[in-house]
């Protein structure tokens, strides 16, 4: 008896599981896939970039030109980052919160920039600041340059990563509707008091999660601010152009030391996403009510 | 603090969620808003607290006109349906957050807010569980940190929004009698919402049953049992039977049988009688409302038998003590011992 139903047990699979060999060739497809396609790329930008020493390494680093790239990519995603922070709430706060005529067309047009080629969206700017433009003139008559300067980078930049904090947290807002806030104002606190006690510690982990991308996004971006910045070296180039430069110069060795750092960052990012989402996948997916 | 609602309407893009409705709340009274879903109960409920503000009418706070003031100016607690509890914070700091928030000149200091919120879990029965979060509770007990958390403010009036529907049965029956003597000890106007007779029955001091946006009767649970002012109210409050009958001679007729009760002042033509399956007679004589068995039940310690009157498919329920002999008859004639008599739709 006991045997029997041992052997009934071991046959026993769950019916949505495949056989062990179909299991393996799958797992095996897609490990391959991923290495040939991910991992290789990868070892091949930290193998070129150390190819000829740690030390060519860092003086590619060094160099003057990279510096003013990075700090450039620094200033941008720092301006452009917290402006689509501020972006994303209004946004989603508005859409989630309330009732409001043309709220399917605003949550359409937040998408826009994902579905626009961000050649397209660069161009977009210089149509509306060119020389041949009525803005771009009148500006200039002020001293403000935009195009090929660092406001046309940061604008460009603001578009293309304009949906990521919003598009992460509408829904979560949507999730959590508008109960706790409710329960807030009833309690007495002012509008301000509920949007930093109550609002804000709700959506904090989903809105980390979309700032890591958003910022993730700023600093590599490569299309949309190749057509504005002009790629003035030391001046208008960020880290992607710069690499691009470099590359196009024959100075793989640089250009890979450079690329190896936006690699970095994209590990980084990796690592921090997956551990948000391992730890609030919850909070970030949708609200645990 | 006493609170009238006075004449008011509310439309939400055209719809129509409250006609024109007027009632007065009396200052320390549990009053229970009673109607199926849609009836307007918990819009009639924001509105009082100001979460929504009406399209026309008034709302008094005692003699001031509340109207006009904000959601925090009312200075109500609040109960949500689901809890609404701030799920990163503890539960102390969850009771304390109204004190908190308030401004410098009248927020206590902060021992005096451990103390009273201390004291209100306490009042709860959840001494213990200050440092948990929401997320470690038990439906019930998030029931009561909400409770809790309304008190803390020392509110004018308390408003409850279906506090128990989430709540297991069990769970719903022994947390209202808790209600009934936390009301009792800290008599606060409390107005709660639910669509659970038994629950308004039960609890209240008063009840005001809504149906469609408007109330339909306001009054104690006996007498609105006892004497309920339309078809609508007999129907929803407690079981009933239906029965559509003629009124002629100055008695009411089915099926061209006369069957034992007088008509009254009804005018003669269709009407509608209305009873109560347990408040019947089994009765002999001719003159009496006799029907096939078509199911018979035993609920508990009763038996519910559905008879069919007449020839025109009629079904009214009557109940029987479980073990009455009647209960294995085909055939049943009974007279309602107490009923109501309303026109034709």
């Amino acid at each position: 008896m006991a045997t029997k139903l041992r052997a009934q047990t071991k046959r026993r699979r769950s019916p949505t599981s495949e056989r062990r060999s179909v299991q393996l060739l799958m797992i095996g497809i897609a490990v391959a896939f991923m290495a040939v396609v991910l991992v290789l790329p990868l070892y091949a930008v930290f193998h070129e970039a150390f190819s000829k020493g740690v030390w060519a390494f860092f003086a590619a680093l060094g160099e003057k030109d990279a510096q003013a790239a990075i700090r450039l990519t620094l200033l941008v995603a720092a301006i452009a980052v917290p402006l689509n922070v501020v972006f994303g709430l209004a946004a989603s706060w508005a859409i989630a919160k309330f009732e409001f005529k043309g709220k399917a067309f605003l949550i359409t047009l937040i998408d826009l920039p994902f579905s626009v080629s961000p050649v397209i969206s660069g161009l977009v700017y210089v149509l509306l600041f060119g020389a041949g433009s009525f803005l771009g003139p009148w500006l200039k008559g002020y001293g403000i340059e935009v195009l090929f300067a660092l406001p046309g980078i940061v604008l460009a930049t603001i578009f293309v990563t304009f949906p990521f904090v919003a598009r992460e947290l509408i829904p979560l807002m949507q999730d959590q509707g508008t109960g706790d806030e409710e329960a807030a104002l009833s309690l007495g606190a002012n509008g301000w008091q509920t949007f930093w006690r109550v609002t804000i510690p709700n959506i904090k982990w989903g809105l980390l999660y979309g700032v890591l991308l958003c910022n993730a996004r700023a600093m590599g971006e490569f299309g949309a601010v190749a057509v504005v910045s002009g790629k003035i070296r030391g001046q208008t180039t960020t880290m992607p152009l710069q690499v691009e430069m470099l590359y196009n110069e024959y100075n793989a060795s640089a250009a890979f030391a450079l690329a190896s750092l936006l690699a970095l960052l994209a590990l980084v990012t990796l690592v921090l996403k997956s551990a948000l989402e391992w730890r609030f996948g919850e909070e970030i997916a949708a609200g645990d009510h | 603090m006493e609170v009238r609602v006075q004449n008011v309407r509310k439309e939400f893009d055209r719809f129509q969620a409250l006609h024109d409705v007027s009632l007065d709340i009396r200052s320390g009274e549990l009053i229970a808003l009673l109607g199926p879903s849609g009836s307007g109960k918990t819009t009639l409920l924001r509105l009082i607290a100001g979460l929504e503000t009406p399209t026309a009418g008034k709302v008094f706070f005692g003699d001031t006109d509340a109207s006009e003031k904000t959601v925090q100016e009312r200075n109500i607690g609040f109960v949500f349906q689901h809890y609404a509890l701030f799920r990163h914070m503890t539960i102390l700091e969850n009771i304390s957050f109204g004190l908190k928030v308030r401004p410098r000149s009248s927020r206590p200091p902060a021992g005096e807010i451990r103390r009273r919120a201390m004291e209100l879990l306490d009042l709860v029965q959840l001494s213990g569980l200050e440092k948990r979060y929401p997320n470690q509770l038990s439906g019930g007990q998030r029931q009561r940190v909400a409770l809790a958390r309304a008190l803390a403010i020392e509110p004018a009036v308390l408003l409850l929004d279906e506090p128990f529907g989430a709540l297991d049965a069990q769970v719903r029956r022994e947390l209202r009698k808790w209600l009934r003597e936390i009301h009792d000890r800290t008599g606060h106007t409390t107005v709660f919402v639910t669509h659970d007779q038994e629950e308004a029955l039960e609890l209240s001091d008063r009840l005001c049953v809504m149906s469609q946006g408007k109330i339909e009767q306001v009054g104690t649970p006996d007498s609105v049992y006892d004497h309920p002012t339309s078809p609508f109210v007999f129907g929803f409050i407690g079981e009933s039977s239906e029965l559509p009958v003629t009124v002629e001679n100055n008695e009411l007729w089915v099926g061209g049988r006369a069957i034992g009760i007088p008509a009254g002042d009804a005018q003669p033509g269709e009407a509608r009688l209305f009873f109560r399956p347990h408040d019947i007679e089994l009765v002999e004589a001719d003159a009496s409302l006799a029907g096939v068995v078509s199911t018979s039940r035993r609920v508990g310690g009763t038996r519910r038998v559905e008879l069919e009157i007449g020839g025109g498919g009629h079904h009214v329920e009557v109940d029987l003590p479980f073990d009455h002999p009647a209960g294995e008859k085909t055939r049943l004639a009974f007279r309602p011992r107490r009923w109501k008599l309303f026109p034709a739709k």
